[in-house]
Parts: C-alpha cells; sequence; structure tokens
C-alpha cells in the first residue's frame, strides 16, 4: 500500500497574518511552518503504516507552494514520511480552491496511491475544501473531519461527527480522507530524524512534469476572483460590570436579560 | 443560465434549520437575479411529496428530488452536477455544514467551477452574485465574484436567517441519476450515532458555555442549573472537552460546532479566536471572567468581571425567581 499525505506550508501562528493589499492574496513572508494540521494527517499515515494490518510500502507527502515550501516537506518527513513531492511552478501563483484540486490531483496520479490523507482544513486559507476537490478529479471515495480510521481488506472503516451525531463509514480504496485533528495527537519529531530529513529523496516538479494545463491554474485558471479587502465591521465595546456586591450584579444582569426579552 | 440551485439536508423526515435558512436566502436572491429558487434533496422515502412542497413556505419554487443514498455527499454531488448542468442554473448554494462544504467541493471539481466557503452574506449585484467572506480567523473581510458559470457558494453555518414568508407548494420535480462509480464506494454503516450526552446545541436559543475558567470538572454542574433555568442548553470549549470534563458533541469553535443563540452565556471562558469563531454570531453574548483582560470582554455584549462559583448560583436562582414570578 502507498499513502501520500498532502501538506502545506502556513505562515507560523505566532505571526501576525497579513493581506497585501495590492495583490489581494495572502502575504505568504514571514515565518513558516508545517500547517499544524497535517501533522494529524502524517500521524495517521505512521499509525497505518505501523498498526501491521496492511502492508505500507511506502508514505510520501506531497505539497504545492512557492520554493520555500520544501520546509514543509522536510518537517513531514521527519514526523515519519518515507520521500516527499514539491510541486512548484510560477504558473501556479494565485491558484483558487479550484484551480489548486486540479493540480494536486495531478501529481497524485502520477504516484496512484491507495491512500490519500490530509488534514482537515488550513491554518491559513481555511480551506475545508480541498480533499473532496482532489477525491472527484481522482474520481475516488472521500470523507472529511474523519476521527478514526480502521483498517481492513482493500476498505476502511471511518468515523467522524456529522450533522446528527456520530456517523461510522466503510470506503473502498483508493480514497481520499482528511483527518480531524481530534483523530491522534502527532509525536514530536526526534532530533535524528530532523537531521536526517534533507536527507531524504524530495522530487521538484513543474506543471510539464505532471501533465498540469496551464490555461487551468494561476491567476488565469482560477474561477473566482476577489474585489475588494475590507476590515471587519467595528462591534461596539459592551457594557461591564466589576463584581463587587455580587446581589447587585445577579440583580443587574437579570434586568440586562429581561431588557432584552432574554427571560421570556 | 440562470436562477439558484440550494441544497436541503433532511433526516427522518425533517430538514435542518441551517437548510432552511440557505433555501430562504436561496430564494430571496432568486428574486433579485431572476430565475427560479430551486432546491436539490436526496434520500429515500421520507422525501414526501408533502414534505418536498413544503419548501415552498421558504421560497422555493421548484424542488428536484433524487432517490439516493442520504448522508454522503458524493451522491448529491452527483445529482446536483446533472441538475446544474442540464438546467442551468447560474449560482450552487449550501448553507454550510460538514456535508454542505463536501458537496460544494465535489462540484467545484466536477464543474470546474469556482467556490467560496465560510460565506457570511451574499449580494446581488448586476444580475450576479457577490460572495463575502471573513478571512484569516475573521480578521479581514473580502468579496469575491464569480468569472464563470455556476459559481458554488457554502455559507458558514447558520449564516442564513430562515424566512418562512414564502409562497405556496413548491413544485416537485423527480430526477433519475446514474451514480458515478466512485460515488457508490462508500457506504453508510451507522448514522446519527448519540454519545456521551444527547445535546444538540446548534438549535438551541439559549446556550451557556463553559471554559476552563470553571477550574474544575464538577463547575459543569452550575452551567447546567443555570441552562436549566434559562431553559438552554450547556455548551463547552475545546479546552475542557480535550481535558474530559463534557462530551464533544457539546464542543463550539473552530474545531467544533458554530452557533448563532439568542443568548450566548459564556462562563470562564477567556475567548480565544478559535473559539469566537463558533459562537460570535450570536445575539447576545454575555460574558463572565475574572481575568479583566480577557478578549472575550471585547466582543461581548455584557462583561462581568468577578468569581464564577460566587455569580452563577445566584443568578440561577435569581433567574428562576424571575421566571417563576
Amino acid at each position: 500500500m502507498k499513502i501520500c499525505v498532502l501538506v502545506k506550508e502556513v505562515p507560523d501562528a505566532a505571526v501576525e497574518k497579513r493581506i497585501d493589499t495590492g495583490s489581494k492574496r495572502i502575504d505568504r513572508s514571514g515565518e513558516k511552518n508545517l500547517n499544524p494540521f497535517d501533522t494529524h494527517a502524517i500521524e495517521a499515515a505512521m499509525q497505518v503504516k505501523e498498526g501491521g494490518v496492511v502492508d505500507v510500502e511506502e508514505v510520501v507527502a506531497v505539497t504545492m507552494g512557492p520554493e520555500s515550501a520544501f520546509r514543509a516537506l522536510h518537517k513531514a518527513v521527519s514526523l515519519g514520511a518515507d520521500r516527499s513531492i514539491h510541486l512548484t511552478d510560477e504558473a501556479l501563483a494565485d491558484s483558487d480552491v479550484c484551480a489548486t484540486g486540479y493540480a494536486l490531483a495531478k501529481v497524485l496520479e502520477t504516484e496512484s496511491p491507495d491512500l490519500v490523507l490530509l488534514g482537515q482544513q488550513s491554518d491559513d486559507g481555511e480551506c475545508y475544501t480541498i480533499g473532496a476537490v482532489v477525491a472527484d478529479h481522482l474520481r475516488m471515495p472521500s470523507l472529511t473531519q474523519v476521527i478514526k480510521i480502521d483498517v481492513g481488506e482493500g476498505k476502511l472503516t471511518c468515523e467522524r461527527q456529522a450533522e446528527y451525531g456520530y456517523d461510522t463509514v466503510e470506503v473502498d480504496l483508493p480514497a481520499v480522507i482528511s483527518v480531524g485533528d481530534a483523530i491522534n495527537e502527532p509525536r514530536y519529531p526526534s532530533l535524528k530524524a530532523i537531521m536526517g530529513a534533507k536527507k531524504k529523496q524530495l522530487d521538484t516538479r513543474a506543471i510539464g512534469d505532471v501533465g498540469i494545463e496551464a490555461d487551468r491554474v494561476g491567476e488565469g485558471g482560477s474561477r473566482t476572483s476577489v474585489l475588494g479587502i475590507n476590515p471587519p465591521p467595528p462591534k461596539a465595546a459592551g457594557e461591564i460590570i466589576e463584581d463587587e456586591d455580587t446581589n447587585e450584579t445577579v440583580r443587574k444582569i437579570v434586568s440586562w436579560l429581561d431588557e432584552r426579552k432574554l427571560l421570556a | 443560465m440562470s436562477g439558484i440551485l440550494t441544497y436541503a439536508l433532511h433526516y427522518e423526515g425533517a430538514f435542518n434549520k441551517n437548510s432552511l435558512g440557505a433555501v430562504s436566502e436561496g430564494a430571496r436572491l432568486a428574486r433579485e437575479i431572476g430565475g427560479d429558487a430551486a432546491v436539490a434533496v436526496v434520500g429515500g422515502d421520507d422525501l414526501t411529496d408533502e414534505l418536498c412542497q413544503s419548501l415552498g413556505s421558504y421560497g422555493a419554487t421548484k424542488v428536484y428530488r433524487a432517490r439516493a443514498p442520504e448522508g454522503l455527499a458524493q451522491p448529491v454531488v452527483d445529482v446536483m452536477a446533472q441538475v446544474l448542468s442540464e438546467e442551468g442554473y447560474s449560482y450552487a448554494l449550501f448553507g454550510g455544514g460538514l456535508l454542505g462544504f463536501e458537496i460544494g467541493a465535489g462540484l467545484t471539481a466536477r464543474l470546474h467551477a469556482g467556490v467560496t466557503m465560510e460565506v457570511t452574506e451574499v449580494k446581488a449585484q448586476d444580475g450576479k452574485l457577490v460572495a463575502v467572506r471573513p478571512i484569516l480567523q475573521d480578521s479581514a473581510i473580502v468579496d469575491v465574484d464569480y468569472v464563470s458559470e455556476p459559481g458554488i457558494i457554502i455559507g458558514r453555518l447558520n449564516a442564513f436567517e430562515v424566512s418562512a414568508d414564502g409562497g405556496g407548494a413548491a413544485e416537485v420535480v423527480d430526477v433519475g441519476v446514474q451514480l458515478q462509480e466512485h460515488s457508490t464506494r462508500a457506504r453508510m454503516v451507522q448514522r446519527g450515532e448519540q454519545r456521551g450526552a444527547d445535546v444538540n446545541i446548534e438549535d438551541a436559543a439559549t446556550l451557556v458555555a463553559g471554559g476552563r475558567g470553571l477550574g474544575k470538572p464538577e463547575g459543569f454542574d452550575l452551567c447546567e442549573e443555570l441552562a436549566g433555568a434559562l431553559g438552554g442548553t450547556v455548551a463547552a470549549t475545546r479546552a475542557v472537552v480535550d481535558a474530559g470534563w463534557y462530551p464533544y458533541a457539546a464542543q463550539i469553535g473552530q474545531t467544533g460546532k458554530t452557533v448563532a443563540p439568542k443568548l450566548y452565556l459564556a462562563a470562564g471562558i477567556s475567548g480565544a479566536i478559535q473559539h469566537k469563531v463558533g459562537m460570535q454570531s450570536s445575539e447576545n453574548i454575555v460574558a463572565i471572567n475574572k481575568d479583566p483582560n480577557a478578549p472575550i470582554f471585547e466582543f461581548s455584549d455584557l462583561g462581568v468581571v468577578g468569581d464564577l462559583n460566587k455569580i452563577l448560583p445566584k443568578l440561577t436562582e435569581a433567574v428562576k425567581a424571575k421566571k417563576g414570578g
């Protein structure tokens, strides 16, 4: 079995995120890190590999992004991936969800994975959607926000929390599964693994290498366009009560609620 | 092309509130840009004529009904892709939620269509729709338009108001769909299993939410008593769910549920952004916290700086007395 894990480089949570008002895109400069949600996907891959139910030959980390994104791949490899692939091309800049999902699917096609894993969302663009986009291009079944995976013969039994409670769904392989962060507690890489990460195979691919049509990616291939960016509307500061006399505080809270007809 | 096709999710013979909000919003927008306010429903025998027609009261003019497995996204992608292509709708609209995201994303790939998600407002401009969505944890708001049709709009959960002042019965059209091979390769084994507490925080009008500031798991007793007095439900932050103080089903925030009750009373919650995104649309936010610098006071309507253990029991008694009187 071969598992591909989609990962993404995102601005470090500790760094304030900015919008470039010229290009209307997220300013992705500054400190970068592996999307924290993706570490759960790598951990899930490692648990399938180490679980012994199926024989996993390889775990391959795959990313699309600018040159600097190799750092996310190094992190992914230090967490256990065997090798990595970096899709990077000027033509991919400013791709929207539609274009990004298509491009990632084209890279994955060249690997023919039995299982594609990814995190439930990315920390910057908040695209909960990439897994389902990739799956439809690959014509694979797909589930998102999975919190438990049991591996069987040619299939997975997955659990997730859906609109009406917990669902248990059986999915035939090959499949695309986005995992929720409740699925596991990612391990910390060992110092040895961090040091060794740079030595593991990392293949760089341009769009022509994987058959991506240039007119379907980048700004020109995107199907949405940002008209404008605005600050959020300011919210008027609320009333504050400092609790000195609790009976009086409670009386104020109750009358505040009552005025708004919240005690009807 | 014209008109809007909205997806409505149902379970055991009823549509969910979030979907009815999307249907209402689709109807409002279709009145502005022209064309049908259509709805797609997918499922089994509980999708009766009466149930489908009832969407007319939320403004739907036409309901496409397909018989296919429920609770999974990919069969719905097949149905909606077919209806969108054959009937020529300009936009597909979703209320958000797990399935809405998955179906919308699948359609994006299938139809090579633009998609926006976590949309909080949709504007009609020059016969087209513009999706408004907060990004970067709500620190900026972008207006997005579509360069081709159809456009896929996935709302933030409960962002669209339910409006039942529409018309009469909607026309019901049965659609025969041949499912794609990959859409049959996932099977529901068990749906809607309730674990831990049987709570439905998304539909509650009043929520009393507890956080780390409760100090210990037993602190939730105070929340439950207050929620009982207010006629509401108890919710929790991720920190306390992870700590095992309260069930995951009650979790609010980025990795839990998004709620917008009439009253949200936050007890011992600091108001980190991951929590804020799940509850900031609440109509009235009351926060009780002993830390005057807690971020939650920046977006609460009434903030109380004080000790929960003193305030909550007295508040419960006072609410009971007020409601009893």
